[in-house]
């Protein structure tokens, strides 16, 4: 009589434990690591006697429009809807300027075209942040590149560093090729009557 | 499965021990000076300035190393001494609420960028 062998107990491959307990424990990580506190931020120094004094970042950001990147805050957002107010200016005589305007920038294969919003950008910088260092103020006279802005150049000086990351394609790559109107393939602007209207927020 | 925890949690602290997202580590002076590296953290001011009032009133260039910042000018009232000064917020006296950063940090931006970009700060 044959006795079926006993059913070996089936073990799981080792890379597979380690990748579940790798992506378990990236999840636990991810839920953890929204607004450390300051004295646990590997920056801080958890001894200094400043630490107890400094505003923590749950406090201050718990409160804001909620993201899923960076700061995990829609900024803008946040401006929008008056939740924060920041100050545009502290000398007297500056003039705050904000722009609307919207520049399509077409000329990027196949991936969607971008668009650019001055009103967005403005709230926050003034003009000459950008222009004429790092952009001509003439649409369709600049050269863009992902790979010089995921080397921290052009868009890259602010997205990725403090605005939102890089790893936000459609933010930015937001305009279906199907929705551009014919000859868009260059860099324009999209609303070409605001472009000359500068005004304080 | 003790060894792969082991191995989740090395990969994983870099990530558990994370700045916030922009924050900016000055170094350039402070260890050889003896006092804690400064750390900026940029959600904190621009919930209260646009980075206009900094980047463009102030002079601060947008590129994180590119600042000659000084505790003489900041006294002087330039920089951060333009609002560090006990008036807006905190003036210079307060030392350890800017220097509050560890020993041997390297300057430069922090807080997890989720791309390997901006690769010069």
């Amino acid at each position: 009589m044959n006795v079926p062998p006993c059913p070996r107990r089936t073990r799981l491959p080792r890379w597979l434990v380690a990748a579940v307990a790798w992506v378990g424990a990236a999840a636990l990580a991810a839920a953890a690591t929204v607004w450390l506190p300051l004295a646990k931020d590997g920056v801080h120094d958890p001894r200094g006697p400043g630490i107890a004094l400094l505003q923590q970042p749950a406090e201050a950001l718990a409160t804001l429009p909620p993201d899923t990147a960076g700061n995990m805050v829609k900024w803008v957002q946040a401006l929008d809807s008056g939740v924060i107010n920041p100050r545009s200016s502290i000398l007297p005589g500056t003039e705050v300027r904000v722009l609307d305007q919207d520049i399509i920038i077409a000329r990027n294969g196949s991936m969607p075209a971008v668009k650019f919003p001055h009103r967005q950008h403005t709230l926050w910088l003034d003009c000459s942040n950008c222009h004429e260092h790092l952009f001509k103020a003439k649409a369709g006279a600049n050269k863009y590149s992902m790979t010089a802005i995921l080397n921290g150049e052009q868009c890259g000086l602010c997205h990725g560093a403090v605005s939102f990351p890089l790893t936000e394609c459609n933010r930015c790559h937001s305009v279906p090729r199907s929705q551009l109107p014919p000859l868009a393939t260059a860099s324009s602007p999209a609303n070409p009557r605001a472009s000359a209207k500068v005004t304080p927020p | 499965m003790k060894r792969a925890l082991f191995a989740a949690a090395l990969l994983l602290l870099p990530a558990l021990l994370q700045a916030e997202y922009g924050d900016v580590v000055l170094n350039r002076h402070s260890d050889k000076q003896g006092v804690r590296p400064v750390v900026f953290p940029h959600w904190f001011h621009r919930i209260r300035f646009r980075c206009k009032v900094c980047h463009s009133e102030l002079g601060f260039k947008m590129r994180a190393g590119s600042n000659e910042v000084l505790m003489s000018d900041i006294i002087d009232g330039k920089f951060c001494g333009m609002c560090h000064n006990g008036q807006i917020a905190w003036g210079p006296e307060r030392c350890d609420l800017c220097h509050s950063g560890l020993k041997g940090l390297p300057s430069g931006i922090t807080g997890g960028a989720q791309t390997s970009g901006p690769g010069r700060w």
